[in-house]
């Protein structure tokens, strides 16, 4: 069975995400989840489960059209990851803290872990897979490896999506604006110093192109 | 239960015999001789060589750990106890058993959990969910005991014992000559006390494991900088034999010292992948890496030494508690006893246990936390002398390893750092004495000195493999953690043969491949680069003979550039690396061996780092604006990927420095602040204007190259000298790192009290 989102919410809030799924205990069992706490038997009914319907939504993911059902849980991270096998695009914290799981959504740089996957819904999502132009690199992705601006890599994809986000807002970005740009990503290696580097490069190379 | 010696011997901590350059097994002869380090000129060695894997990378393609799938696989995951200390009473398993879509649970504790975290049962189901759910259908019955979660109570002796004894064991004891003559024949004594925080790796990719069994045969993809010590920690807990198990990383996500052997939640993927009879993913939620994959423990270090006038050293003592929760913590005492001239040095050090996650080499463990107080130290006696800090520095200066009985350096180019480090960040414009800047801002400069190892484990093993067609594969069971580890090799095989990086196909990452080191400590590059460069050699040696023959002139006529083997006496004469291999038969492979290390000489590692801060005295808020970073590390082999190590040993230190700290609530005994928020690391924000050098110098004898190691050395010295830096700015040194806003402000308020 396949219901309709309830209601379409210009803006997202975790309280009304929550409440969108019909509060009591699948929420509280969710939000415990958000929390990171293991769940007691005790105070879990396991018949509210059934309240997570689902529903069918298409999308297009870098240029191609997908069609899947989707649970009102299920993030757009977990479509990607773990539906659609693109895992190019990092879960990191799973809750809006690094910025790792960056995708574009009509261009907009969203942390996808955060995303609910049926929010989606008749949306174009761009991920690290899909910049490329065949075997030409985006500029921002040349730059990352002109200037060494990763070391684990883990990070990158994140950044690379950020870096593109930013550019394409603002072509020309001073060094602080680009710190702020990416003020939402984290790397752990540290190679922020370098990242820099990379989107500068890149944005000069872009204006050349 | 574990005996207080076994929790003091932790397995993962035999890496710092490996970073002093002790090797683990016997040796085997070496190959041919190599042209002496210093002699060698190279075209591509040394240079800026981007990463041959780089555009994996950057498309998103490079699989690490957790983007691994495979057909029928089960999610695993583990239930960890909610409570500090407590005695698991019963466990009922059987309510998550009977959840449709569980395949598997496991009891994984009995007796006590001694840290929050600690794991207590497994499950197995189809999806991520299912296994969730299942976790929370696990009774345990637990009787909560009584806790303790910091060092300073945890030495009462009234506080619960965490282990089977007292919680205060005898770490680390050093002596050298006579402190107490040193300290009467001193002008001044000084002492001080530094203490730092605990610091949590936080590795962008957690922790992750996916075991799949084949008969008898078990296969491990993990996220670890360890293949063979994960191999061999999983035939000792699963108790099979060690050839029966294979273990694959590929791309990992950070590790920092907290992947460097067998994990307990990789021995629960392979238990429930063998009970299942399927594969087992296991990824470990980021609130599980703060909690359970180890830390960088406290440390407590007040060092008292003995000072002529003139600021030469005539007495060192130290005393280190380092709180590790139930683990062992780090010895920090070795830059005060390696690093300066002085006779007499006495080193106490003690593990004080607490009823928290056990402490894991952190990116130079130890010493991190000995180089704050050492360096810290030193700043605050330069001034209580009325000397430059930097020449206290150098009137202390020694060319030889104070810890191994005096012998020499086998190069030490920190004289070199000082001086190219002083003149790049204007040394002249530091506050002549402390504090004396006024304004609601105040600058400041401080600097910071480093030693550690780095010199490459002998019996190092890698091959290379040439092929009829011209092809070739550099084959090591090293792995690359985010250092370039494929560039370098290929780079190394590239400039040996007269070929290109790209020719090169890199094989690493398998416990199938000739046996490497684990990646820590600095000593990946001084292992692998001298090994494959002998497989290379060898490799070059017999398509020289090959050609010679073809062209009927001698074998050490010839040399490999430009992708052939040209006669150097007559450039005219040559042949195409490509057609000289088509006389082979078959492909030919060369093992290569990292060498020994010349004995009578100490290998270590140097540098400096100078920064300058700005300080908010209204705020209390700390601006690192700059930072000039020397290294002295022997031969670099890869400038590119060389800087990133810096620029992320320096951004990692001004994170410790400012801003990092697991912050656990006494009364619970729970981390409050598990996650990438509360949990403060640097972000781009935070990050200073940095210049990186290299000191010119090639080590004469370490291995073929002249090459160390950089791992640590970058992350050594930078927390300190942000530190130094804020003391010159403020004229009162904090002597507690992360110098958040309140303890700078507190530090302001009673320097104007005046004591």
């Amino acid at each position: 069975m396949e219901k309709a989102p309830r209601k379409k919410r210009k803006t997202y809030t975790r309280r009304a995400f929550l409440k969108g799924l019909g509060g009591g205990a699948a929420g509280t069992a969710l939000a415990t989840r958000f929390l990171g706490q293991s769940l007691l038997a005790s105070q879990l009914d396991i018949s509210t489960a059934s309240i997570f319907s689902k529903k069918t939504i298409s999308f297009e993911v870098n240029g191609k059209n997908i069609s899947l059902d989707v649970e009102p849980r299920e993030t757009l991270l977990e479509v990607l990851r773990e539906r659609l096998k693109m895992t190019g695009t990092k879960k990191t914290c799973g809750r809006g803290e690094c910025g790792g799981c960056t995708v574009l959504l009509d261009g907009r740089p969203v942390y996808s872990c955060l995303f609910p996957a049926y929010r989606a819904d008749g949306k174009k999502v761009t991920t690290v897979e899909g910049l490329a132009e065949g075997e030409k690199l985006h500029p921002v992705q040349q730059a990352f490896i002109d200037k060494d601006a990763y070391q684990c890599g883990f990070c990158t994809p994140g950044f690379i999506m950020s870096s593109v986000a930013l550019l394409n807002k603002n072509q020309t970005p001073t060094l602080a604006e680009i710190k702020a740009g990416l003020g939402g990503n984290l790397c752990r290696c540290g190679n922020y110093a370098k990242i820099y580097e990379a989107v500068a490069a890149a944005s000069q190379n872009m204006r050349k192109a | 239960m574990k005996k207080n010696e076994e929790y003091l011997a932790d397995p993962d901590l035999a890496y710092i015999e490996l970073a002093r350059g002790k090797e683990p097994q016997e040796q085997e002869a070496q190959g041919k001789e190599a042209p002496s380090p210093e002699e060698q000129e190279f075209k591509i060695i040394g240079q800026d060589t981007p990463r041959i894997d780089g555009k994996l990378i950057v498309t998103g393609k490079a699989k690490y750990t957790h983007d691994l799938f495979f057909e029928d696989m089960l999610y695993g995951k583990i239930l960890r106890s909610p409570y500090a200390s407590a005695e698991i009473v019963d466990m009922d398993l059987s309510q998550a058993k009977s959840l449709p879509g569980v395949k598997a649970v496991l009891k994984l504790k009995e007796g006590r959990v001694k840290y929050e975290g600690e794991q207590v049962a497994a499950v197995a189901a189809e999806d991520e969910y299912t296994a969730e759910e299942a976790l929370g259908l696990i009774k345990v019955d637990y009787r909560i005991l009584p806790h303790v979660v910091t060092p300073e109570k945890a030495m009462a002796e009234t506080s619960p014992q965490v282990h089977d004894s007292a919680n205060v064991q005898k770490l680390n004891e050093y002596n050298r000559g006579d402190v107490d003559k040193g300290f009467a024949a001193a002008d001044v004594i000084f002492e001080r006390t530094y203490k730092t925080a605990v610091e949590i790796h936080q590795t962008a990719e957690t922790h992750a494991s996916v075991a799949k069994w084949d008969e008898d045969r078990l296969t491990v993809w993990d996220s670890t900088q360890a293949i063979f010590s994960v191999r061999d920690g999983l035939a000792r807990a699963l108790g099979i034999p060690a050839s029966k198990i294979r273990v694959i990383k590929k791309y990992m996500g950070g590790g920092f010292g907290s992947k460097l052997g067998v994990n307990e939640h990789t021995v629960a993927a392979a238990r429930l992948a063998k009970e299942t009879g399927r594969p087992v993913k296991i990824t470990l939620s980021r609130k599980d890496n703060s909690l359970c994959v180890g830390n960088r423990p406290t440390s407590l270090i007040t060092i008292k030494a003995g000072v002529k006038k003139d600021g030469t050293l005539t007495s060192f003592s130290m005393k280190n508690y380092t709180g590790g929760g139930v683990g062992r913590g780090d010895r920090c005492s070795e830059p005060l006893i390696d690093i300066y001239r002085c006779p007499n040095v006495k080193v106490e050090e003690f593990t004080v246990f607490t009823n928290t996650g056990a402490s894991r080499p952190t990116r130079a463990p130890g010493h991190v936390q000995g180089t704050f107080a050492l360096e810290g130290f030193l700043e605050e006696l330069a001034n209580e002398l009325g000397l430059d800090p930097l020449e206290l520095r150098r009137k202390n200066y020694t060319s030889a390893n104070q810890g191994q009985a005096g012998i020499p350096y086998s190069s030490k180019g920190l004289d070199k750092c000082y001086d190219l480090g002083a003149s790049a960040i204007g040394w002249d414009r530091r506050n002549k004495k402390p504090g004396e800047g006024q304004g609601k801002k105040r600058r400041g400069l401080g600097e910071a000195s480093q030693i550690w190892w780095g010199a490459g484990v002998p019996g190092t093993l890698a091959d290379v493999k040439i092929h009829p067609d011209g092809s070739v594969e550099a084959i090591c069971g090293t792995q690359d953690i985010g250092c370039g580890t494929r560039t370098y090799m290929a780079t190394v095989t590239a400039e040996t043969l007269g070929l290109e990086p790209q020719d090169i196909t890199i094989k690493i990452g398998d416990t199938a491949y000739p046996w490497a080191p684990l990646s820590g400590g600095s000593l990946t590059t001084p292992s692998v680069a001298p090994a494959i460069r002998d497989a290379a050699l060898k490799a070059a040696e017999y398509l020289k003979n090959l050609a010679a023959k073809k062209l009927n002139i001698e074998a050490a006529d010839l040399v490999l550039a430009g992708k052939k083997l040209v006669n150097q006496n007559n450039p005219e004469q040559s042949i195409a690396f490509s057609d000289i291999t088509k006389e082979m038969r078959r492909e030919a492979v060369f093992h290569g061996e990292r060498g020994e290390l010349p004995p009578g000489f100490a290998y270590n590692t140097f540098g400096a780092h100078f920064a300058e801060v700005e300080v908010d005295t209204e705020t209390g808020r700390v601006k690192v604006l700059k930072v000039v970073a020397v290294h002295e590390i022997g031969r670099v082999i890869n400038k590119l990927t060389a800087e990133s190590q810096v620029v992320g040993g320096i951004t990692q230190g001004v994170s410790t420095a400012l801003f990092e700290e697991r912050v656990i609530d006494e009364n619970t005994g729970k981390m409050v602040n598990p996650n990438l928020q509360d949990y403060k690391i640097a972000t781009s924000m935070d990050v200073p204007e940095i210049t990186t050098i290299f000191v010119d110098l090639v080590d004469p004898r370490i291995n073929n190259l002249g090459a160390k190691g950089l791992g640590e050395p970058p992350r050594i010295p930078s927390s300190a000298a942000v530190a130094n830096a804020v003391y010159n700015a403020i004229g009162v040194h904090l002597r507690e790192i992360p110098m958040t806003p309140d303890k700078v402000l507190q530090a302001l308020g009673s320097k104007e009290a005046g004591s």
